[in-house]
C-alpha cells in the first residue's frame, strides 16, 4: 500500500525550463491541496477505505471497552435505578420540573442537525468540499437522534408507559393529544430518525456492494445482506441518484421542522423568557452552530486516529468548515441578540426579571460564558485561514462551542424554570444523576460511532471518485485553474 | 362513547363552583393545608425533599414581607392552590390527555392513570400549584389506617392537585339527587374551607348568584390571580378591604 503520497509520480516531469517548473509546482501544490486534484486509482483508494476499517489496534479495544463499561453503568444500570426509585433521585423540583433531561434531548437534536445540514444542504448546492466527509456527517445525525430519544424517555416519570404517547388503537378510543407540542415533537423527531436513517443508507449502498467485493467471512455476509443486491449498472445508479436527490431536498424542512417543534415546547408555554416567537429559527442555528462543531471534532479525530484518513480529509476540508462554522456564530449572534433585545425591550415585568436572572442571578457565570464560547472564540479564532486549517485548533473551538451552546439549553430550560411569576416558589436546581445519565449518553454516542467506524465505511468512496472525476486542472494562459464539470 | 366534537378544551367564561378567600382574616394557620393532606391522602414527604421544594400540598400559604429585618412588614397571607381556570393552560399541553377539563363540574381533572409524568402542565401553570410524585414516599403504620377511601392514593412518576374537593362535590350531589333536590348553598365545602378557623375560605357555585361565595365575589374588590394571562380563574382574592 502506498498510502496517500503520492507526490512521487508528479515529481519525475521535473522540466529544466523555469516556466513549466512553476507549473508543475503549481500544479503539485493544487494536489497537496485539495483531495478533488488528487485522484488515486479507484481499486486503491477502495483498499484504503477498507484497511481504514479492519485495522484495529488495541488502543481502539481499550477506549471500546471503557465505554462500554460507561454505558453500562452510567445509562443503563442507573437509568434502572432511576425507574425503580422514581425521579426524586435526579436534582428536579418545583419550580424546576424540567431539568437536564431536556437539556440532554435538545443538545443531542441540536448535533443531530449538522449531520443533515452538511450532507444535504451541501450535496444540494454542489458544495465539492463535501464529499469526504458526508457519511460522518449522517452517521452523527442518526446516532444523535438515538441519545436524544433516551434523553426524552429517562424524562418520563412513568417512562414503562411511554407508548400512550403513540396515537395506537385502543379499545378506550384514547388518542394522544395533538394539541400538545410534545405530540408534535414525537411526530417530528420520528419522522427525521426515520427519514435521515434511510438518507444515510441510500449512498451507502454502493459502498456497502465495494465492501462486499472486497471482504470474506462474516463481513462478506454483512455487506451482502446490506448491499441489496446491488451491482453498480446504469440503471441502478439512475435509481439511486433519483432516490437520494429526492431525499436530500425533502429532508431539509424536515431538519428545519424538527429543531421549530422542538423549540414550541418552549415558546408555547405560558412562561416570561419562553414565549418569544423567535425561538423556531433561533433554536435551529443553535442546532447548527452546535452540530458543526461537533462535525468538526468527529473529523478531526477520525483523522488522527484511522488509518489513511489524512487523504481524504485534509485542511481544506477543516478550513471550509470552519468558514462555515463562523458564518453560524454571526447567525447566532443575530438571533441572540433579536430575541434578547426584543424581550428586554418589551418591559413585561416578569420578563425583565427573568433577564436580569440570566445575568446577574448565581447562574449568571453561564449566561457570559455561553457568549465567550459561541460568539467571541469563534469569532477570534476562525477568522483565520491558518487558524481554522489547523485540525486540533478548529476541534478545540468545536468543543468549546458545544460547551457554549450546552450551557444555553441549560440557560433556557432550569435556570429559566427558576423563575415564574409565583414568587414564593422560586428555587434553584441543581442536578444530580442526570449527570451520570448525561454521560452515558455522550459514551454511548460514542460507542456507536466507533462501532460503525469499523462495521461501515465512513468514507464515501464513490462520491470522491466522482468528485475527482469532475475535477481537472487547466491552463488559462499562465495560469493553472480548477475546472468542474457537471457530472449529476 | 365521546364524539370529536363534544371535546372541548376550555369552557366559557363561568365556572361552575368557585372560591372566595379573604386575605384580611387569613392568620395563616395552616389548619387548611393540614385538612387538605388528611383528605386527600397527600404523600409527606420528609424533611429533605420538602426542602429541596418537593412538597405535595395541594394548598399552601404564601408568605411575603417587604424591606429588611428589622423594618419589616409582612404583607396578608396568600393561600394558593389551584384555581380551576375556565381556560386553564395546563391542559392542552398534556400529550396523554391526563389534564382534562370535567364537562360536568367544570373542573380541571388530573387522571393520575393516564399521567405518565411529562410535567409540562406543572411547567405551564402560571401559580405552580401542581405537584409531582417524585418517589413512593413511605406511610408508616398505623397512617395508612387515615387513608380516605374516596380518594386514589397516587403513586411515583405522576402529577396531582388541588380537586376542589371533587369526593365531596360527588358525594352531595348523590345525597340531593337521591332525595329528589338540588345541592343546597353550604350543604358542604371543601376541607380547606371546613378547617379554617377564621373562616377566610368560602366554597360554593359561582353560577348561582344567590350562593354567599358568588355574593362575596361580586363584592367588588376582590382580585383573581395573573387574570391578565386570560386563563379565568375561579378563585377570589380579597386583600385590604
Amino acid at each position: 500500500m502506498a498510502g496517500y503520497n503520492n507526490n512521487a509520480v508528479h515529481k519525475k516531469v521535473e522540466s529544466a525550463h523555469p516556466k513549466a517548473e512553476s507549473h508543475h509546482h503549481d500544479e503539485e501544490h493544487f494536489r497537496e491541496k485539495h483531495l478533488m486534484l488528487d485522484p488515486l486509482p479507484r481499486g486503491q483508494m477502495n483498499d484504503m477505505v477498507m484497511e481504514s476499517m479492519t485495522t484495529t489496534s488495541w488502543k481502539f479495544w481499550a477506549v471500546f471497552g471503557l465505554l462500554s463499561v460507561i454505558v453500562a453503568v452510567c445509562l443503563f444500570y442507573v437509568w434502572g435505578y432511576m425507574i425503580s426509585e422514581g425521579l426524586g433521585v435526579t436534582g428536579k423540583n418545583r419550580p424546576s420540573y424540567w431539568g437536564l433531561f431536556l437539556v440532554n434531548t435538545v443538545f443531542w437534536i441540536g448535533i443531530s442537525h449538522a449531520g443533515t445540514f452538511i450532507s444535504a444542504i451541501l450535496r444540494v448546492f454542489k458544495a465539492e468540499f463535501r464529499r469526504p466527509f458526508t457519511r460522518a456527517a449522517e452517521l452523527m445525525t442518526t446516532f444523535g437522534l438515538v441519545q436524544a430519544g433516551f434523553s426524552v424517555f429517562m424524562h418520563l416519570g412513568r417512562v414503562w408507559l411511554f407508548y400512550w404517547l403513540l396515537p395506537y388503537p385502543n379499545q378506550r378510543m384514547l388518542w394522544p393529544n395533538l394539541h400538545s407540542p410534545l405530540s408534535w415533537d414525537l411526530l417530528a423527531i420520528t419522522t427525521y430518525l426515520l427519514s435521515s436513517t434511510m438518507y444515510l443508507f441510500l449512498p451507502l449502498i454502493p459502498d456497502l456492494a465495494m465492501a462486499r467485493d472486497k471482504s470474506t467471512g462474516w463481513r462478506k455476509t454483512f455487506y451482502k445482506t446490506l448491499a441489496l443486491g446491488f451491482r453498480g449498472t446504469e440503471g441502478e445508479w439512475t435509481h439511486l441518484r433519483n432516490a437520494m436527490n429526492i431525499f436530500a431536498f425533502a429532508i431539509i424542512p424536515v431538519m428545519f421542522s424538527v429543531h421549530t417543534i422542538v423549540s414550541w415546547d418552549f415558546a408555547a408555554a405560558t412562561r416570561p423568557g419562553w414565549n418569544s416567537t423567535i425561538f423556531g429559527p433561533y433554536f435551529v442555528v443553535g442546532a447548527l452552530h452546535s452540530g458543526m462543531g461537533a462535525v468538526v471534532m468527529v473529523l478531526a479525530v477520525v483523522r488522527g486516529t484511522m488509518k489513511n484518513m489524512k487523504y481524504f480529509i485534509r485542511p481544506e476540508h477543516f478550513d471550509a468548515i470552519g468558514k462555515l462554522m463562523l458564518i453560524i456564530s454571526m447567525a447566532w449572534a443575530y438571533f441572540f441578540f433579536n430575541d434578547y433585545m426584543v424581550q428586554w425591550y418589551g418591559g413585561d415585568k416578569w420578563t425583565k426579571q427573568l433577564l436580569h436572572f440570566h445575568e446577574a442571578g448565581p447562574m449568571g457565570w453561564m449566561w457570559f460564558a455561553m457568549l465567550i464560547a459561541n460568539i467571541a472564540i469563534p469569532w477570534a479564532v476562525l477568522w483565520n485561514p491558518k487558524w481554522r486549517s489547523t485540525p486540533w485548533i478548529v476541534f478545540v473551538v468545536g468543543l468549546i462551542i458545544n460547551f457554549g451552546m450546552y450551557l444555553e439549553r441549560y440557560i433556557i430550560v432550569p435556570v429559566s424554570l427558576s423563575i415564574n411569576r409565583m414568587p414564593f416558589t422560586w428555587r434553584l436546581y441543581y442536578p444530580r444523576v442526570e449527570v451520570l445519565l448525561g454521560i452515558g449518553t455522550l459514551a454511548f454516542f460514542i460507542w456507536l460511532y466507533m462501532a460503525a467506524s469499523r462495521l461501515i465505511p465512513l468514507i464515501p468512496v464513490w462520491e470522491v471518485e466522482e468528485g475527482q472525476m469532475a475535477h481537472e486542472l487547466k491552463k488559462f494562459g499562465r495560469e493553472t485553474v480548477v475546472s468542474v464539470s457537471e457530472l449529476e | 362513547m365521546i364524539k370529536p366534537e363534544e371535546i372541548k378544551m376550555s369552557t366559557d367564561e363561568s365556572g361552575k363552583w368557585g372560591m372566595v378567600i379573604d386575605q384580611d382574616i387569613c392568620t395563616g394557620c395552616q389548619a387548611c393545608v393540614a385538612a387538605c393532606a388528611m383528605e386527600n391522602n397527600i404523600s409527606f414527604v420528609g424533611e429533605a425533599d420538602s426542602g429541596y421544594g418537593r412538597s405535595m400540598h395541594w394548598i399552601r400559604i404564601e408568605r411575603f414581607w417587604e424591606g429588611e429585618y428589622p423594618e419589616v412588614k409582612m404583607t396578608p397571607n396568600q393561600p394558593m392552590m389551584c384555581q380551576q381556570c375556565g381556560s386553564a393552560t395546563c391542559e392542552p399541553v398534556c400529550p396523554a390527555f391526563a389534564t382534562i377539563h370535567s364537562q360536568a363540574e367544570q373542573l380541571n381533572l388530573q387522571v393520575y392513570n393516564r399521567c405518565i409524568g411529562t410535567r409540562y402542565c406543572a411547567n405551564n401553570c402560571p401559580y405552580q400549584v401542581r405537584s409531582f410524585n417524585w418517589r413512593d414516599y413511605e406511610r408508616p403504620e398505623p397512617l395508612p389506617n387515615q387513608f380516605n377511601p374516596d380518594v386514589t392514593v397516587r403513586r411515583r412518576g405522576v402529577m396531582e392537585k388541588c380537586t376542589f374537593c371533587i369526593q365531596r362535590i360527588h358525594k352531595a350531589q348523590d345525597k340531593a339527587k337521591s332525595e329528589g333536590r338540588e345541592v343546597l348553598d353550604g350543604e358542604f365545602t371543601t376541607a380547606c374551607a371546613q378547617a379554617c378557623p377564621a373562616s377566610a375560605i368560602t366554597f360554593g357555585r359561582v353560577d348561582d348568584p344567590e350562593s354567599l361565595v358568588s355574593q362575596l365575589a361580586h363584592r367588588g374588590h376582590g382580585v383573581k390571580h395573573l387574570e391578565e394571562l386570560g386563563t379565568l380563574p375561579n378563585v377570589t382574592y380579597f386583600k385590604g378591604g
